[in-house]
């Protein structure tokens, strides 16, 4: 089963969806920030939202089809749709809701296919509970179930996970999981966190103003993102443009220095000639703080900080560091202990050559890293 | 007390309750979902009856059944008499009279059901009349009863519009309010004061019951918590 969308859909004067991929059995993640039009790419393949132009085929259907007129009724398209607040209906118990997309069903046929589910899902005391008896964990499930109980072509889900901790999520994923190992049905999963990326995706469509910036697996993607805004979505704080100084084909490696300060780091080396302006990102998490200077260490680049403050949240300190340009680095708070960091106090930071990564500036539409 | 006229009231006010059931959900169904553009004069149609004087309303039914009007010859060649000054004129122009109280809570009732969830259950197969019956129906069944209380109450004393259309014939158009109106012009204020009281324990009576058996229905009254 493949899914197919090419679809045009102007949502006001300076926005609008404009997307054409093709995505196999499996989860892959829909990935973006709020407003990139991840939502109403949804809506569109599920038919609440009618696209202005453009095709839609599940499987060999067409559901969508502009030039020919075909448009099937959302009744119709046999999809499952997990909402984001995940729409439970607060009238009926969980039974009733998953049984609710059963209607025409031999009714035996029904029965196994509930209970079943109910099964899978963990949920079979929670039979006779409405929904506002439940647990967030447990009123996820229920919905989860009863969309995959109706034998979807493809599962759509919105963001469906964002409200759990952590250790109800991974469970879920995992169930999830189980279920598309026997189905092998098109699975895509809305959200904008990074960490769900990894944990669940086998491949990533990364959505930015209604456009697709890139696709491929979570690694090829966010591991190397070659655009700043997919790097700053995947979790890069510090971004510096900088000129190439020298090339070193040798180590694979180039020198260069960063605008607006004589620091000089050196990055992988790239396609790019010397003098030439480029762009850098590293994470603040593969910085490291050195209480003195190090001396036998492989890292290579190895420069003084003065530490401008110092910030607590939740289980991770945010440190400010004045290297001539300032470096956000995230150090756990025993580190910070261990160290005596004090704000004005001089510290090294730390960063392997290969922790840094070449970004382009803008989005160019079309072009697949 | 004029028992005739209270039977009379009571027939004319469930017939009226009952068909604005049917007529009045399928139309704030369709005031509630439509995008068509127009809607808004369909919507002060329906809303008419609040702000037009009684009088007024019942001259224009009048005009609209009565023999001259092809509403009325219709009516006369089906069953071979008019249609003014009989109960089923009446009933006619209740209908009328009282639909905006019908389908006004109905409307407001089923615009506050989750938009969501009638999309959740299309996606989940389900025809546009089962999620009304499944979905929207028992989330805004308050409203419903709502409006077909309001709706009885409304006819049970309505004066203006039955004076107009209906006369005052007795066991035929003679309502309630028409029969206490009468008592009060011959100045006979114990068979006045008989009929009212009536109407007024009955209209409680049925208030409080409706109340008590659902305590979440406001036709009136803000929720209780």
């Amino acid at each position: 089963m493949n899914l197919s969308i090419a679809i045009q859909k102007r949502l006001s004067a300076t926005f609008a969806l404009e997307v054409k991929f093709s995505i196999p059995a499996g989860i892959t993640m829909l990935f973006g920030a709020s407003g990139s039009g991840k939502t109403t790419l949804l809506r569109c393949i599920a038919g609440l939202l009618r696209p202005d132009s453009g095709e839609i085929t599940i499987g060999d259907q067409i559901v969508f089809d502009s030039k020919a007129r075909v448009d099937v009724p959302v009744r119709e398209r046999r999809i499952g749709f997990l909402f984001q607040n995940l729409a439970l209906f607060p009238h009926l118990n969980v039974v009733q809701n998953i049984e609710y997309g059963l209607n025409g069903l031999v009714r035996s046929e029904a029965q196994q296919r509930i209970e079943n589910v109910l099964k899978m899902f963990g949920i079979s005391g929670l039979r006779n509970h409405k929904p506002n008896e439940i647990s967030g964990g447990e009123r996820q499930r229920a919905a989860l179930a009863r969309a995959l109980v109706t034998d979807p072509r493809v599962m759509m889900l919105d963001e469906p996970l964002s409200a759990l901790d952590y250790a109800t999520q991974s469970q879920i994923i995992g169930d999830l999981r189980a279920w598309n190992a026997v189905q092998r049905i098109p699975i895509l999963y809305v959200t904008h966190s990074q960490r769900e990326v990894f944990a669940l995706g086998e491949r990533v469509v990364v959505l930015q103003e209604g456009k697709i910036l890139a696709q491929g697996t979570p690694q090829d993607v966010l591991e190397a993102p070659a655009y700043e805004s997919i790097a700053q979505l995947a979790g890069f704080e510090n971004f510096f443009d900088a000129t190439v100084l020298s090339l070193n084909a040798d180590s694979g490696t180039m020198l260069c220095r960063l605008d607006g300060a004589k620091t000089e780091v050196e990055v992988p080396l790239s396609r790019v000639e010397v003098h030439s302006k480029i762009r850098i990102a590293i994470r603040a998490g593969d910085i490291l703080i050195a209480g003195e200077f190090p001396r036998a260490i492989s890292a290579r680049n190895v420069m003084p900080a003065r530490i401008v403050s110092l910030r607590r949240e939740g289980a991770m300190v945010i440190a400010e560091m004045d290297a001539g340009r300032s470096f956000e680095v995230h150090i756990t708070p025993g580190a910070c202990e261990s160290l005596g960091l004090k704000p004005e106090g001089q510290v090294w930071l730390v960063i392997k050559t290969h922790s840094w990564r070449l970004v382009a500036g803008g989005a160019v539409s079309g072009h697949e890293p | 007390m004029d028992w005739p006229a209270i039977l009379l009231s009571l027939k004319l006010s469930s017939l009226v309750c009952g068909f604005l059931l049917l007529i009045g959900t399928p139309l704030a169904y369709w005031v509630t979902y439509s995008r068509w553009r127009w809607k808004f004069l369909v919507e002060s149609v329906v809303a008419l009856p609040i702000v037009l004087p009684p009088t007024v309303l019942g001259f224009y039914i009048l005009v609209a059944i009565g023999s001259r009007s092809p509403i009325g010859r219709a009516w006369a060649a089906w069953t071979g008499h008019g249609l003014a000054f009989t109960f089923e004129g009446l009933v006619i122009a209740s209908l009328l009279y009282s639909l905006p109280f019908a389908v006004q809570p109905m409307t407001v009732a089923f615009s506050q059901v989750d938009h969501q969830l009638i999309e959740v259950s299309s996606v989940l197969g389900a025809s546009r009349l089962r999620t009304f019956f499944r979905i929207i129906l028992p989330l805004s069944i308050n409203g419903v009863i709502t409006g077909a209380v309001l709706s009885f109450a409304h006819t049970m004393g309505e004066f203006g519009v039955v004076l107009m259309v209906g006369g005052n014939i007795p066991g035929v158009t003679r309502t309630v309010s028409i029969a206490i109106y009468d008592e009060v012009q011959s100045l006979d204020y114990a068979a006045a004061n008989g009929t009212a009281l009536a109407l007024l324990l009955f209209s409680f009576a049925v208030l409080s019951v409706i109340y008590g058996l659902n305590r979440k229905s406001l036709a009136l009254w803000p929720l209780r918590r």
